[in-house]
């Protein structure tokens, strides 16, 4: 048990259910609160852009992690289900003409009928067999994405409208601080619906599926329900990452939802930490900065080390692949844990346990 | 010191006492060319603890999985009764027939069980594993979980009570927060009666509960069965090697011989049967060694 818990101690089952319980706990979320709320006044438009790339990630990736690190299904469709969120959503808002609010909405729920719709062989298989079927779900949705000319009206890709609703527009100017809170406020209720879905009995009997499906099935979890709600809950968040990707890069084109970035979703939540939800945000986060604080080394090193910039894509791709390795041979849980075992240490010291 | 009785009932049987819950109604089961069991018959009284026994391989795993669903027989059918609550005189007799359901949908009929090897969800703590045992009896909405405030904070709560009273039946309280992977084998078997007991079962299937212990932990368990026989109601199908444990606590003894049944009777009668002997000790020709 953590020692943050300690001292604890909970008078009514409802208060040992809620998220925040501890001293230290309150206090951490105020100082998160505030370095949330200080971001667009102290970062310039270039990383603030990349926090904005990082909070959609975060959607993506908590919606990767309900299905792999909390039920044990294996996916490689991300990229595909990313695809059908952000063409759902921008077809039905610049051709049908719906509010964008709405359109997003209709995305997650389109993204989660495909998702459940190709989540059906993973009722029959499992692990490395369900992966193949999940690639091929990818192969079959990016062909798609590729070689219907109606989806792109022939061009390859989609020019997206700037966002605008209920006559609320993204200025210019103010454009990454304007999307900054919009995709903040998604991204915490994200983090909200999936800590409230795991503290409750549908969460429960996703993770005794991951665990034991046999004793699932003998204690009355229905398993192949419990299997396609994954699925369709899980493709849901990922229609919404992609729809809100549509929107604010403002331009989709099929070379951004290929296989790399299904891989890219899965080391997030292997770096993060697999069925943690907190997990999936640290892993996003950090993902989407690797590249970036590698690019400023590179440069930085430029001066004795010029072959770093010249080479800067594979020497991206080497480091990326170099933390994925560190992670699942050092520590497997991911990022989440070692923030668990930092914590532990200062809740014991002076004591080792 | 003010104690609390516990509120609620674990047992949700609808039988009276001493009437038949299950019938295992000439039932065979073949792997390809292995005859795992063989017409297989016998009824399983209510409010009994109803002990199968037989060497190794005789078949007795490969019966309860056949009555909680997990294994399909080729020929024979298992039944399960149960009275309609609204008829209090008597009751109108319902019967299900389990070898035609899914598992999931045999729990929901208030068969529970545990394993032989433990299958508990290693990675959750002993309360989630408890509270998944209430899974039956919630509702589970995506809407509803995803809001957590309202009809899923309610429901959260009030089987938090049933699994509090199932805790302290079992002595649960130091593991509440554990994951049951890192518990000790003997506590990791108390958590497995405990989901079980959690379903509110009409009948509850043990298989091996004391395998690998030893004398002390066979003896604590042995009480924990009985407490939760006596105290709570529950009619139990047992399987268990221990000879002790079995002729002690149970009611009734069927004996299970290369998937045939062979003897089925008090524990006294069946301890006395030729044949039950015969296939634990071994006799050659009819001539029986008697102990």
């Amino acid at each position: 048990m953590a020692a943050t818990q300690t001292g604890l101690h909970h008078r009514s089952y409802a208060s040992e259910l809620r998220i925040w319980t501890s001293r230290a706990q309150w206090i951490r979320l105020g100082l998160l609160t505030v370095l949330l709320l200080a971001l667009p006044w102290v970062l310039d438009n270039y990383w603030l852009s990349i926090v904005n790339t990082a909070l959609i990630a975060v959607v993506g990736a908590i919606g990767l992690n309900i299905l792999v690190g909390y039920t044990g299904q294996i996916s490689l469709g991300q990229g595909g289900f990313l695809a059908v969120g952000a063409y759902t959503s921008v077809i039905l808002a610049d051709r049908a003409g719906l509010p964008v609010p709405l359109s997003i909405a209709s995305a997650v729920i389109v993204t989660a009928v495909v998702g459940t719709f190709f989540g059906l062989p993973g009722l029959r298989l499992k692990g490395l067999y369900l992966a193949i079927a999940t690639l091929a779900s990818q192969q079959i949705i990016l062909f798609i994405v590729r070689r219907w000319g109606w989806l792109t009206e022939g061009r390859g890709f989609v020019d997206v409208s700037r966002l605008e609703f209920l006559g609320f527009r993204i200025q210019r100017e103010t454009f990454e601080q304007q999307w900054y809170w919009i995709l903040l406020i998604i991204a915490i209720l994200a983090v909200l619906v999936a800590v409230n879905l795991f503290r409750s009995g549908l969460g429960r009997s996703f993770m005794a599926v991951r665990d034991q499906d046999i004793a699932a099935a003998a204690i009355g979890v229905n398993v192949a329900r419990a299997k396609l709600t994954a699925f369709a809950v899980s493709s849901g968040f990922v229609g919404l990452a992609g729809a809100l990707t549509a929107h604010y890069t403002e331009v989709i084109s099929w070379e951004r939802f290929t296989l790399d970035v299904s891989i890219l979703y899965l080391a997030m939540i292997i770096v993060g930490g697999l069925g943690s939800v907190a997990g999936s945000v640290y892993g996003a986060v950090f993902i989407t900065f690797l590249p970036v604080v590698v690019r400023g080394f590179a440069e930085f090193a430029g001066g004795f080390a010029p072959f770093l910039q010249a080479q800067l894509p594979a020497f991206q791709n080497a480091v990326f692949g170099l933390v994925i390795i560190v992670f699942l041979i050092i520590e497997p849980r991911g990022l989440n844990h070692i923030w668990t075992r930092i914590k532990d240490y200062f809740g014991y010291w002076p004591f080792r346990y | 010191m003010r104690t609390r009785a516990y509120q609620h009932s674990l047992s949700s049987s609808t039988v009276p006492s001493g009437e038949p819950l299950l019938e295992v109604d000439a039932v065979s089961l073949r792997f390809g060319g292995v005859q795992a069991l063989r017409s297989v018959s016998f009824t399983v009284n209510s409010g009994r603890i109803h002990s199968i026994i037989g060497p190794n391989g005789a078949g007795k795993s490969s019966l309860l999985n056949c009555i909680s669903g997990l294994y399909r027989p080729q020929e024979g059918e298992v039944r399960l009764h149960s009275r309609s609550a609204e008829d209090t005189g008597g009751g109108a007799d319902r019967t299900h027939r389990l070898n035609s359901l899914p598992p999931y949908r045999i729990a929901r009929l208030g068969v529970a069980r545990s394993f032989q090897n433990i299958e508990l969800f290693s990675q959750l703590t002993v309360l989630e594993n408890l509270m998944l045992g209430r899974h039956v009896h919630m509702r589970h909405s995506v809407l509803a979980s995803a809001l957590w405030f309202g009809p899923g904070r309610r429901q959260e709560i009030a089987h938090r009570e049933l699994v509090e009273e199932v805790i302290d039946l079992l002595q649960l309280q130091a593991h509440r927060k554990q994951p049951v992977g890192s518990l000790a084998y003997g506590i990791q078997k108390r958590v497995e009666l405990g989901r079980a007991l959690c379903l509110q079962p009409a009948l509850l299937l043990l298989d091996e509960p004391m395998a690998g212990m030893n004398a002390e932990e066979k003896e604590d368990m042995a009480r924990y069965i009985l407490d939760v026989h006596e105290l709570a109601g529950v009619s139990i199908v047992l399987i268990e090697h221990d000879m002790n444990v079995v002729m002690d606590i149970s009611s009734h003894v069927s004996v299970l011989d290369f998937g045939k049944l062979i003897a089925d009777g008090h524990p006294d009668e069946v301890k006395a049967d030729p044949r039950v002997i015969e296939a634990y000790l071994g006799a050659e020709d009819s001539e029986v060694a008697q102990p």
